[in-house]
Parts: C-alpha cells; structure tokens; sequence
C-alpha cells in the first residue's frame, strides 16, 4: 500500500526540475555567462594564429614570461615562509588586538594595488622609512629592481596565503598538536612534524592562489618597481605596453596569460578543490 | 623502567588539582595513586573529569593546589617535559603517519635516533598484536586497533603516568568487550600510576582498582567498586554503579567465583577468567529458602545494611556471596528486613551477564 505513495513522492522533484527555468532568472544568468565568456572568446577570435609562432619566439616575450615566472614564485617562496607562520599565529594563539592585525594582514586584498605600490615606495622606496636605513646600513636597494617586483608581488599575494592556511588551520583539530606535546613534542615540533603535514593541502591551494594573484600583479609592480625590460617587466606590463604599440604582440602574450591561468584552474580543481 | 624518579623514587601520584574557570566552573580533586595502580575517575558529563585528566597531562594549567609525580613536583611544568602519557578519546593518531610512525613519535620527540625508534615502536605493534598493520595509517584501522596502536603510543615513552580519557567510548559494543578485556592486561602489566576517566560504570570497575567518584566538580566517594557499589553515598553513585561485579573462571554459562566461592549462572556463555555482573534491581530477597522459584541462582545471605536513595532501598549483603540487592520501601517492610536477619537471595540466570577478563 506504502508503494505507489512513494512512487509518486519520487516523481514530485522530478517534474519540478523539468519545468522551465523562469525567463527573469534564466535571461540574466545567459547574460552573465556571455558577459564572462565573450572577452575571452574574443581574445581568441582575434588571435593571429599565423604570426603566433613568430610572436611567440621572439625574445621579448620569453624575457617578459621568464621574468614573470621567476617573480611570482619566488614572491610565493616569501609569502610561504612569512605568511604561514602568521597564519599559525592568528589561528592558533591568543594576543591582545588580534583582530586588528588580521584586518591589517587582510588590507591589501581590498586595497587598490596601486596604492600598494605607493606605500611600498614610501616604506621601502630609498628615501623612505625602512629603505633609507636599508640604503644606509646594506646598501640595498628595492625600487625599480628584480627584487622590487618580488616585494611588491609578494605585498599583494600574501593575504591570499593567509586566508587560506589560516582557515584550514581553523578547520584542524588543534588536539592533535596537544597530543604530540604529551608525546613529548615542543610547541614548533608540534607545528612541523604534525600540524604541517596536516594543513599541506590548505597551504598548498594557498600557494596557487597567491601564485596566479603574484603572476597578474600589475598596479604595485608599475608603482614601486617600474616598467623596465629584462628587469622588472614583467607580461602583464609587457601587455599594456605592446597594446599601444603592437596590438598583437599585446594578443599573444595575453593568451599565454590566459593559458597560465587555465593550467592553474585545472590543478586547483582537480588536486585541492574538490579534496574531500 | 626508565622514567625519571625522584630523590626518594617511585612513590606514585600525590594530586590536589584545582582549576577555576571564567564560567564559575571549579574543579577540587584530590588524587592519590600507588605505582602499579589504577584510578578511575568516574562520573556524569561535565563533572570535570576531562578537565582534571587535561590537568594532570599539562593541558590545562592548575589554578591551584598541586600535583607531584614520583616526588618531583609537575606543577608548571610544560606538558611535553612531563613523563605522562594520554591515550585520548578518540585517540587523535596522526593521520599521515602509519601505525609505525605514530608509536614511534614519542621515543622520536625524546631524542631516540631513528632506527632505533621504529625498531622500538615494531615490539609495541607486536605485543599488541597489530605487526601486520606497521604501515597502515589510522583511517585503515578498526577502532579496536586504533585504541591499541594509541595504547601503544602513550606506553612507547615509559611515561610514570598514564592517561586515559574514555578508552572505550568510541568503540562498538561487541569490540568493547575483547578491547577492555585486553586493556585491563596491559594496565595490569603497567608498573606506574593509571589515571583512566569513563562514565561507564562497567569500564569503570573492570578496568580500575579504586574508583573516585566525582560530580560538579568535586570528589563525591572514593574507594574499591565493590564498596562503592555495596554502599554508595549518594543517590547519582547508587544509580551509578548499580552493579554487582565478581571475578572467576567460566566454563560455559557458569562462572566460578574466585576463592573457592559460590557459582553464579550466566546468560553469556564463555571460557576462561571472566567477570560476572547483575544489578541490584535484579536481585529478588525471600525470608525463607524458595521452593518454586525458577531461579537458578540462589544464595543465602545476611543482610548487612540498608540504605535508602529515593524510593528505593539499597540492601547490602554479606554470606557466601557479597552482594547489593535494590527493594522498593513496601517490599524491605513486607519481609521485615534488618541488619542481622537472615535471607535468601535469588537472581534469573537472563539478568547475568558474563564478560571476559
């Protein structure tokens, strides 16, 4: 008797699925995808695929990219090194005015990044506040170097690390580090022999995330390191500047670009995003 | 074994744990315990049980009192410089490590070269029975191996105490059994000082020498389960431990007492040491020698004691065999009990389980 009653409960769902998607939703949601999809269809379209190998080959680009790839990972080798213990300290410890410091570690998600690189400059610029004393005392200095590029990068990508690493850190039970302390584990052995390995994946999406942030950094890179080639042009400043001159020098490099970014998305998905 | 000793060596724990915390919860237990010794704190969610283990272990940090282990005093010192180890609920084994590795990141945090630790942590696996599960990692584990492995770990430090906060909670019930009947050997082989928290009676008894028990915060009773079951001070211990326990050696659904004591007949059927338990409430009191009872055990006793929790009466014992039997008001009036008289005790074979030991 119970059956046909549960048949037709099944069916219930069924049927609403396949009635249509009201117009003043599905309109909007064709919009969007289009809005999303065409820039990119049209960079494709207007591609000159038969000057592409020459464009391609042509040492400009491979300086550009070279420098590219070289920056963001090493702005990501900092943001590891500097971001991941922060990311320890906001999660794991207790300090007056935490919530502070995670708004101001926070602040360049949100901030223009030009502004970034304008008070990048005035902390770390040769006259500024640290830059000064780093001019002076090492003879060191970041402006308008290889080495700027990294800082800037690194200044802009860091908060993406954070997020991340902090809230998988979140997500861990924090016993586990108490149950390698009665083991006999101090505090930072705790952290690297058990916490680390634990959090490896949460670090690991960060690290993509701030990667791809790093490699399409513009606005803080032009601001404090400048637009020089071979040393601080890096492609999407190349881009911008063969737009103006060679449009499809400014096509090519951007659909190396693009195919950065896609191979990113691809390894997110498939490795980090969809991990249980 | 190798634990460190105080000036006067292993005089086990000496423990006044106090800890206050913002939500005016406190927490006032005394804990003594004799090297060899097994203590269970016992009592309702919340009671601070888990708190007082956390205490013990560095966890959480005394407020007051103190705690001194072998005659060093442990007060503020951090928990990984304790010789303390803690088997947790449920059990927190490092999900990247393999069996192996997770024994072994004990003696690792303690200076042990490497190959040595592993070799170490292979005897463990071996003595628990686990050697064909080296390099399984925790998620492959069954719980009863999970609980052995973090056995395993706490042991693998030779700590002088060592904790454990509801060995048996996360386990099913038919694991539970062959799992408490192997903890109660290796705690019995355990030459330190035992701390175990449950609020499982059984567990409790099995498992333990002396029994604390404790409720908002405090010590309520201490002692052997047995007295503790026979004369329970409060009405929260007497639903508590409602339970008559014995230890013997079955042979199918009878299980000979210890000491050339009476039989008990079982609705379990096992062979070997077991443990045989019935609550009071099963307990049926006659004042003469029943004829027609269907009954397959039957005692005669004298009762020793009546107390009264709630609408109930406790009545203790003792004869052949000491035992706790629960009576409603009407019925201790109706057979006029009282200390000295003489009674006959009957309890269904159906309301005895046996257990192995």
């Amino acid at each position: 008797m119970t059956e046909p009653v549960l048949v037709a409960g099944r069916k219930q769902p069924r049927q609403r699925r396949r009635s249509p998607v009201p117009l003043p939703l599905l309109l909007p949601a064709l919009l969007g995808m289009a809005f999303l999809v065409l820039p990119l269809a049209g960079l494709l379209i207007r591609t000159p695929w038969s000057e592409l190998p020459h464009q391609l080959t042509s040492p400009g680009v491979w300086q550009a990219l070279r420098l590219s790839l070289i920056a963001a990972t090493c702005a990501t080798a900092v943001c590891l090194v500097l971001g991941v213990p922060l990311a320890w300290l906001l999660a794991r410890t207790e300090f007056p005015g935490r919530g502070l410091v995670r708004a101001l570690v926070t602040l360049p998600l949100v901030l223009p990044p030009v502004v970034g690189g304008v008070a990048l400059l005035l902390a770390l610029g040769r006259n500024g506040i640290v830059g000064r004393w780093l001019d002076e005392a090492f003879g060191v200095t970041l402006p308008f170097t290889t080495a700027g590029v990294v800082v800037a990068e690194a200044f802009v990508a860091m908060p993406f690390l954070v997020i991340s690493v902090e809230g998988t850190l979140r997500a861990a039970d924090p016993r586990y580090e108490e149950a390698a302390m009665t083991l006999g584990a101090s505090r930072f052995t705790a952290f690297r022999r058990v916490t680390l390995p634990l959090i490896a994946p949460g670090i690991a999406a960060g690290s993509v995330l701030a990667w791809a942030r790093a490699l399409g950094e513009f606005g803080a890179t032009i601001t404090f390191a400048g637009n020089f080639p071979g040393r601080t042009q890096t492609m999407p400043l190349a881009v911008y500047l063969a737009l103006q001159s060679d449009p499809a020098a400014a096509i090519a490099l951007s659909l190396v670009l693009l195919l950065v970014s896609i191979a990113v998305l691809a390894g997110l998905r498939d490795r980090w995003m969809t991990a249980p | 074994m190798t634990g460190p000793a105080g000036p006067t060596g292993p005089t086990g724990l000496d423990a006044h744990l106090i800890v206050e915390r913002g939500d005016a919860f406190r927490l006032d237990v005394r804990l003594t315990a004799a090297p060899g010794e097994v203590v269970a704190l016992l009592g309702p969610n919340g009671a601070g049980k888990t708190t007082a283990l956390r205490a013990l272990a560095g966890l959480t940090p005394l407020t007051g009192g103190h705690l001194v282990l072998d005659g060093l005093s442990l007060d503020g010192t951090p928990p990984e410089n304790r010789p303390v180890g803690v088997v947790f609920q449920d059990y927190l084994l490092f999900p990247h490590l393999s069996a192996l590795d997770n024994i072994a990141f004990g003696p690792r945090c303690h200076g042990v070269p490497k190959d040595r630790a592993r070799a170490e942590a292979a005897g463990w696996l071996k003595r628990m029975g686990l050697d064909d599960h080296a390099d399984a990692k925790p998620r492959k584990l069954s719980g009863g191996q999970a609980q052995r492995v973090a056995l395993a770990r706490a042991l693998a430090t030779h700590p002088r105490l060592l904790l454990l906060d509801e060995p048996l909670a996360a386990l099913d019930a038919r694991t539970r059994l062959d799992v408490r009947a192997q903890l109660r050997r290796h705690l019995a082989d355990f030459e330190a000082v035992a701390v175990l928290v449950t609020h499982d009676p059984l567990d409790a008894m099995v498992l333990a020498d002396r029994l604390v028990v404790i409720e908002d915060g405090r010590t309520v009773q201490e002692g052997a389960p047995a007295d503790i079951a026979r004369h329970p001070r409060t009405d929260y211990i007497a639903q508590l431990v409602g339970l008559n326990l014995y230890r013997g050696e079955a042979v199918g659904h009878t299980v000979r007492i210890a000491g050339g004591g009476p039989e008990i007949t079982a609705a379990d059927a096992l062979t070997g040491p077991a443990f045989a338990a019935f609550p009071p409430s099963a307990v049926t009191l006659h004042r003469d020698r029943p004829t027609g009872s269907s009954a397959r055990n039957l005692w005669s006793a004298e009762v020793a004691g009546l107390e009264s929790h709630g609408d109930q009466i406790r009545v203790s014992l003792s004869g052949e065999l000491p035992l706790a039997a629960d009576l409603t008001t009407a019925a201790t009036a109706e057979l006029g009990l009282h200390p000295g008289a003489p009674v006959w005790a009957t309890v269904k074979a159906a309301q005895v389980r046996a257990y192995p030991a």
